[in-house]
């Protein structure tokens, strides 16, 4: 049922942050990215997903894997390894993302965990390559048209 | 292959982030905000067009028009060049790239991640925490 497509290739480039601040502090935070059981609570999950595989090595050098089939079903891996941990500070990764055997994106991703008061700030940085592009995306009319969609659902919002 | 992990519910969600933050794209919902923005757009949206030909046939002023393409210039949705007496108007592609698509649908991920987080250290309480 392998059905080969000519992949065009291409590569973007992105970044980005996103910070938190809660009321808890960082090594409480911080548990939650380094206990396997906690961070299945809260990462790479939620109701739309539904876990097929899974594999937590929480250590320089060690690896994580999740892989997971979404309603419409597509099948998500994630592959990672952390490249450095500083408990209760640091934490940087280095994964890539498949959308079922298509590789989509290598990316890396630091979080951050500063103390703010009695509780944590936190701070996500991911740097990207974006690999070979969505089927037909970057064309003049499927911009307008996304930009058209998009205000039409914020006018009727 | 074209299938997506984010179904019509995840684009909402990108859609919500994309509304609620400073970005670009700000100016572009702005711009298309108006009617004869949109008309132009659209125009636009079929091939390059001199200023003369995008006023032809609105009911109003060149200069109203002129003003109207100053906005989504302005916006970065629409790029003019002006030969001799002649500018011609064409879309910016680029005000939509696929970097900006991917960087929305990366960071919506994270923002459900971190809302589950949240949710998850609210509920849980370590050694020493006061409840």
């Amino acid at each position: 049922m392998t059905v080969q497509i000519a992949v065009k290739r291409s590569v973007v480039h992105g970044s980005f942050t996103i910070t938190r601040n809660w009321p808890h502090p960082p090594a409480k935070v911080f548990q939650a990215f380094a206990d396997r059981d906690a961070k299945d609570k809260w990462f790479a999950g939620g109701p739309d997903l539904t876990r097929l595989s899974r594999e937590f090595d929480f250590r320089e050098g060690g690896r994580e894997h999740v892989a997971g089939r979404w309603k419409t079903g597509v099948v998500s891996t994630f592959d990672s390894i952390y490249l450095d941990i500083v408990p209760n500070e640091r934490i940087v990764y280095s994964y890539t993302m498949h959308l079922d055997d298509r590789k989509i994106s290598v990316s890396q991703a630091c979080i951050e965990l500063k103390p703010d008061g009695e509780g944590t700030k936190l701070i996500v940085t991911e740097h990207g390559d974006f690999l070979d592009g969505y089927d037909d995306a970057g064309s003049r009319e499927h911009g307008t048209n996304f930009l058209m969609d998009a205000l039409g659902k914020s006018l009727e919002a | 292959m074209g299938a997506d992990p984010l179904d019509g519910k995840g684009w909402g969600l990108i859609l919500k982030y994309v509304l609620n933050y400073q970005t670009p794209l700000d100016l572009a919902f702005q711009a298309l905000s108006d009617p004869t923005r949109r008309a132009i757009m659209e125009r636009l949206a079929g091939g390059p067009a001199t200023v003369s030909d995008l006023a032809r046939p609105l009911p109003m002023s060149l200069p109203a028009v002129m003003g109207h393409l100053k906005v989504l210039e302005d916006s970065g949705l629409v790029r003019s060049q002006k030969v001799g007496r002649v500018r011609t108007c064409r879309i910016e592609p680029k005000m939509l790239s696929e970097a900006e698509v991917w960087i929305g649908e990366r960071r919506v991920l994270w923002e459900r991640n971190l809302d589950r987080l949240g949710t998850w250290l609210d509920e849980t309480k370590s050694e020493g925490e006061q409840s």
